[in-house]
């Protein structure tokens, strides 16, 4: 029983770190910063909750520690995606012509 | 077993910090620098997790919960500076 929880943590601790990965690959391939911001927060938010799940099956005593670091990653990290769109949208970083539909630069130029 | 797939997982960490770093330094705005240091900050607290469970010390991981609290307020700060107005 003991070595199947084992098994089962170290494969989710693998395909959270696979996210994470594929995170990073996404940062580094993505053409703006909109895009970029797309790929690194939501495939690292899974990725980081994915390993979390993977430590709770390992150590089981560290449950509660380690869904609280979940949860505050759970709250925290659309927040802090969201707020860095506005930014980068405020600051007037640049579009790459693949991205096509701005709705926010629409309704602002609707009306001044 | 199990040590083998933990080092595999620290593996994919480290490449991924790696590929994060990467567009740290080439980044062409500030914004694309923050986003990249957003991720970076995610990547090392599942890498402090990482080293607990290796380690079999619970007490880092007051360490990554310390570590997130901190950088989500770094990166609205820096979001707000960008921004132009507190």
């Amino acid at each position: 029983m003991t070595m199947l929880l084992d098994i089962i943590g170290g494969l989710l601790l693998v395909a959270g770190t696979a996210f994470l990965l594929f995170g990073g690959l996404g940062l580094v391939r993505m053409p703006d910063v909109f895009n970029r911001i797309q790929a690194g927060t939501k495939a690292t938010t899974l990725g980081t909750l994915l390993t979390l799940a993977g430590a709770t099956c390992l150590q089981p005593a560290w449950g509660v520690k380690l869904l609280l670091i979940g949860l505050f990653l759970l709250f925290t990290n659309p927040l802090s995606s969201q707020v860095l769109a506005r930014a980068a949208h405020r600051s007037g970083a640049g579009k790459s012509e693949k991205t096509s539909i701005d709705r926010l630069e629409e309704d602002q130029r609707k009306k001044p | 077993m199990v040590d083998w797939l933990i080092h595999l997982a620290a593996l994919f960490a480290g490449v991924a910090f790696l590929l994060a770093l990467t567009r740290f330094i080439k980044g062409p705005s500030a914004a694309d620098r923050v986003v990249a240091f957003d991720v970076l900050t995610i990547i090392s607290i599942t890498g402090i997790v990482l080293a607990a469970l290796t380690e079999g010390r619970g007490i880092y991981l007051d360490v990554a919960l310390v570590y997130a609290l901190l950088s989500f307020l770094g990166v609205i700060v820096v979001a707000r500076y960008l921004e132009g107005g507190f």
